[in-house]
Order: structure tokens, then C-alpha cells, then sequence
């Protein structure tokens, strides 16, 4: 027991343990809440592409702050921002698909992103931390900026939260009951780029997609309630934050790699067993 | 927070609970819709028939303000759709996600969205209202279930609830017999004449010429343009029924008076 508790307590003497921990949980609860509604409509291509469509944004940003947070984080805002509603407006108007609409912004952006940041010359490690996330490197300054924008984030979801679930559920009804479609649709794609900024640092551009999307699909193999999906959505994505940092601190692994596999092996785990919808259950 | 929801414009005394004149919708250069006029009588159900593709669904649309005509007039108690609450679309159940998270008293619940407001959770007195309106489609057992476990029967019930939530004078119910079994189909027709009691005005669109003839106070026969409304007799007349379905129907004269034979169905599983 003793062993255990030691095992538990001693990174948490290392104060960039600790900002870690409380970055990668307060992502997993963004994440997850705004995630919830990125499974149910069927948003995840979206939300893949818009965490690589704002490469360029933290490139200019680094190019400006010289590797300063602070104007990575604004720059990385305002672009993620702006592509989500240039996807919103070109998927809504396009001559081609919206899939194919969205890919090819995405692909474009992150090109420009690689290379901008391949014009500075330890391109390779930036890159990485940049694709894959750095948590332990989290400032104090930080950790203010992810609880800021994650709580507007959260707020605004319980706010409207009526509202986005008849919009998600029936857009029709939604219609017919006088709510402003459109409006919602795009206060509902500034949230996913709100979270997906706050959530850089720990799991990267690369790996977005799975903070947003694995732990709010686990939470809905698991209830029937949308209320019960997000809590659950955020309790796997904040507790899987806090099981990735310590493995990644043991084992020695890329910590947002370590969180992301965590949050599989729960999806796994869900899919499998879950009461009733899990695979073994089904003959 | 006005700019994300409205609550609905005041009724204007003394017109009509629907007009439309003269509607015209075209969407990607087809017409859907060609110089429709017509009057509803507040609570009467009128059934709307005619063949696939004839326009009902876009009628519906336009008619609840989803969808706004290219050319003319649709005036719901004297305003136009877009500003009221009390227009119920009643989907039909391919249209919805089934699998979605919510149970069957939160779908109800939905109806209730316009009542509330914005940044309001419903009450104790809201839930009460969603309970007695599922006891009126006799579904009050069943408010805690999953919306994807119901029967198709049951779930075009729910839809029902969610419209009596929304306090709607007019119900637009989009095929709701469509692949239902008899008992089901029966259920809800059941609903219907109790809805009556409630004074709702009810458009029901359906396949099924009979039905429309035996339980509705009027019917309407649509192919694009309207053919006719009014008495079964009236409007079920053999140039009529020749000019909505053309080839696809065969009259035939008999004792009773004529019997329809129809092949205009396809593609849409059972329809009895």
C-alpha cells in the first residue's frame, strides 16, 4: 500500500507534474463536453482537420514570440477560429462535397503550417512538440489561459444547452420552435476551435481528434441520457489525462500519446463489455 | 439572448389558422410546388394524398416556415410562419437519429423549448406537462425509456406528445401511418379524434386514399398543383385521381362505387 501511495505521490514533487496533471484534466473536460456533441453530429473529420488547420497560426505565432506562449496561444485563437467558420460557410455553399471542402482547406493549411516552421532551423523538434503536444512544458500562465477559455467553453454549452440538443436531435424542430439555426451552428464550431486551442499543449494538432471525440463515444456506449454522456465523456477524458501523465512518467512514453492510448484502451474496454450495447453481450 | 430564439408573434383575430395563395416553391430549377391556394378551418384534420414526389413534405416545410415560397402568400393567423411557435412539424420517424441519447420524456421535453425561453431549465410544472402529454398518446409508461427502444407505432407517438408540448394549434404530421402495422395505425388514429377534443387543426399527409376518405373532415389531392380539396366524393373523382397518379392507377367501377388499385408505392417497405 505504502508502495502504492509513493508511486502515486512522488512526480507530484515535480512542480511541472502537477501543472501537467491539472492542463490534462481540465482538457479532458473540455474536450469531452464539446466533444459530446462532435459524435453525435457526426463531426469528427471536422474536428481532426480544424486541430491541423491551425498549424500556420502556431507557426506565425512562434515565428513572432520566439517561442514565447503567449502569442502562440492568440495567434493559434484567432486562426482556429476563423477555419472553423470558413469550413462552416464552404461546406454550406460548395461545388464540391463537404467532406472533400473540408479536406482540402485542411491539407492546405497544415502545408502552410510545415512550411512556415520549417524556415527555423530546429524545425524538427518544434515541429514534434507542436504535432504531439508537450504537457510537461505547461506554464503557470498557461494553465490560467486553458481555465479561462475552457470555462467560457463549458458555460456556453450548459447555456444553450437545450438548444443544441434539439438542434443536434431535430433541426427541423429546432426550426419550427423559432431557434436561429445558423447562429447556434457556428457559436457550436467556435466552441470545438476554443477547445482545441486549450487543448494544444497537451495532446498536440496531431492527436486532437482523440480528446474530442473517443471519450464522449465511450460515455455513449455506456447511458441513454445526453446529460449522463457528457459527465461520463468528462470524467473518462479527465481521468485518462491523469492514468496518461503517470504512465508516460513511468513507462517513459510521449505523454500525449500515453493519454490518447488511455482513452482508447477505455473505448475498448466499452465496446466490449459495456451493459447494453457492448459487443459480448450481442450473441 | 433574443437574437437565438423568438417566442412567437401574437395571433391576429378574426383569420384564419391557415392561408396560403398562390404558393409557388422551386428548389434546384424543379418545381415542387405550383400556385397553391387554400383555407383551413381552425380544428378540422384535413388528409393530404397524392403520390410520391407530388410535394406534400414541401408543402409541410412551407407551410410550418422552414422552407419560404418563391412566390406567394402563407399567412398563419394573419402572419407569416417564420415568427409563430404554435406549427408542429411531426416527422417521420427515417427522418430522426433513433439511436441519439435521449429517453422519451427528454424528446417531449424538446417540444417545450419555445415555452421556456432561452437560459431556462424546465421545471417540475414543465415535466408535469410533458407527463400528461404523454398520457394523452398513452405512452406515460414508457417516458423514462430510450427514444431507439420504442416500436415504430410508439415512436410516431412520441412525436405526437412533442407536438401537444409545443402547445400546437397546427399539426403537420408527415405520413405518420407510413409502415405501421394495423394496430398501431389504429392508435393513432385514435389520437387523432381525441386531438379533437383539443380544438388542433391537423394536416396529415398519407398514401392511403380510403382512410383519407372514412377519417378525415377533408381531403386534399396533390400533384404538384392542387387537384382538389374538399369532400372525398368531391375531389377522389376519376379525372382527378387520373391527373395525380396518371398511368400508375387503375379505376375500376364497382358495386360500392369505384375501387382504386395503386402501384405508385415502392421503395418505402409496407404500406397497408
Amino acid at each position: 500500500m505504502k508502495g502504492l501511495v509513493e508511486l502515486l505521490v512522488v512526480p507530484l514533487t515535480y512542480p511541472f507534474m502537477v501543472r501537467g496533471l491539472l492542463a490534462a484534466i481540465m482538457v479532458g473536460i473540455v474536450c469531452s463536453v464539446v466533444g459530446t456533441y462532435v459524435v453525435l453530429r457526426g463531426m469528427a473529420f471536422f474536428g481532426d482537420a480544424l486541430a491541423h488547420a491551425i498549424l500556420p497560426g502556431i507557426a506565425i505565432g512562434y515565428l513572432i514570440g520566439g517561442g514565447t506562449q503567449g502569442p502562440l496561444f492568440w495567434w493559434s485563437m484567432v486562426t482556429a477560429i476563423v477555419t472553423a467558420l470558413g469550413i462552416g460557410v464552404i461546406s454550406k455553399g460548395a461545388r464540391v462535397k463537404e467532406d472533400a471542402a473540408i479536406g482540402i482547406v485542411f491539407a492546405g493549411m497544415f502545408a502552410l503550417g510545415i512550411a512556415l516552421i520549417s524556415t527555423v532551423r530546429s524545425y524538427a523538434v518544434d515541429l514534434a512538440h507542436f504535432l504531439f503536444g508537450n504537457v510537461l512544458g505547461v506554464s503557470t500562465g498557461d494553465l490560467w489561459l486553458t481555465g479561462i477559455f475552457g470555462g467560457v467553453v463549458i458555460l456556453t454549452v450548459l447555456a444553450f444547452y437545450k438548444e443544441f440538443l434539439v438542434l443536434s436531435f431535430d433541426p427541423i424542430l429546432a426550426s419550427t420552435l423559432r431557434i436561429r439555426v445558423e447562429l447556434l451552428h457556428y457559436l457550436l464550431l467556435i466552441l470545438i476551435a476554443m477547445a482545441i486551442v486549450v487543448s494544444l499543449q497537451t495532446v498536440g494538432v496531431a492527436l486532437m481528434v482523440a480528446m474530442l471525440v473517443t471519450p464522449p463515444a465511450t460515455a455513449y456506449l455506456l447511458t441513454r441520457r445526453l446529460p449522463t454522456m457528457m459527465a461520463l465523456g468528462a470524467f473518462i477524458g479527465a481521468i485518462s489525462g491523469v492514468i496518461g501523465l503517470y504512465l508516460s512518467y513511468y513507462v517513459r512514453v510521449a505523454s500525449g500519446a500515453a493519454i490518447v492510448l488511455v482513452c482508447t484502451g477505455f473505448f475498448i474496454l466499452a465496446f466490449l463489455f459495456s451493459p447494453r450495447r457492448g459487443l459480448l453481450w450481442q450473441r | 439572448m433574443a437574437p437565438f430564439a423568438s417566442r412567437g408573434v401574437v395571433h391576429k383575430k378574426g383569420t384564419p389558422i391557415l392561408e396560403l395563395s398562390g404558393v409557388t416553391v422551386c428548389y434546384n430549377g424543379r418545381v415542387a410546388l405550383e400556385d397553391v391556394s387554400f383555407r383551413l378551418e381552425e380544428g378540422e384534420q384535413i388528409a393530404v394524398v397524392g403520390p410520391n414526389g407530388a410535394g406534400k413534405s414541401t408543402l409541410f416545410k412551407v407551410i410550418a416556415g422552414v422552407l419560404r415560397p418563391t412566390k406567394g402568400d402563407v399567412k398563419v393567423y394573419g402572419h407569416e410562419p417564420g415568427g409563430h411557435i404554435c406549427i408542429a412539424y411531426v416527422p417521420q420517424r427515417s427522418q430522426v437519429d433513433l439511436t441519439f441519447p435521449v429517453t422519451v420524456a427528454d424528446v417531449v421535453m424538446m417540444g417545450r423549448i419555445g415555452k421556456l425561453g432561452p437560459l431556462r431549465w424546465p421545471r417540475a410544472r414543465d415535466w408535469e406537462f410533458v407527463h400528461h402529454c404523454l398520457q394523452i398518446v398513452g405512452l406515460a409508461d414508457l417516458a423514462n425509456r430510450q427514444i431507439g427502444e420504442l416500436s415504430g407505432g410508439q415512436q410516431q407517438r412520441v412525436f405526437i406528445a412533442r407536438a401537444l408540448a409545443q402547445e400546437a394549434e397546427l399539426m403537420l404530421m408527415d405520413e405518420p401511418l407510413t409502415g405501421l402495422d394495423l394496430t398501431s395505425q389504429e392508435e393513432i388514429l385514435r389520437i387523432l379524434d381525441e386531438l379533437r377534443n383539443h380544438q388542433v387543426t391537423i394536416m396529415v399527409a398519407t398514401h392511403d386514399l380510403s382512410l383519407a376518405s372514412e377519417r378525415f373532415d377533408r381531403v386534399m389531392l396533390l400533384n404538384r398543383r392542387l387537384l382538389g380539396i374538399g369532400h372525398p366524393q368531391e375531389v377522389f373523382t376519376p379525372e382527378h385521381l387520373k391527373e395525380a397518379y396518371g398511368g400508375h392507377l387503375r379505376l375500376v367501377q364497382s358495386a360500392d362505387g369505384i375501387m382504386v388499385l395503386s402501384d405508385t408505392c415502392c421503395g418505402r417497405g409496407i404500406e397497408r
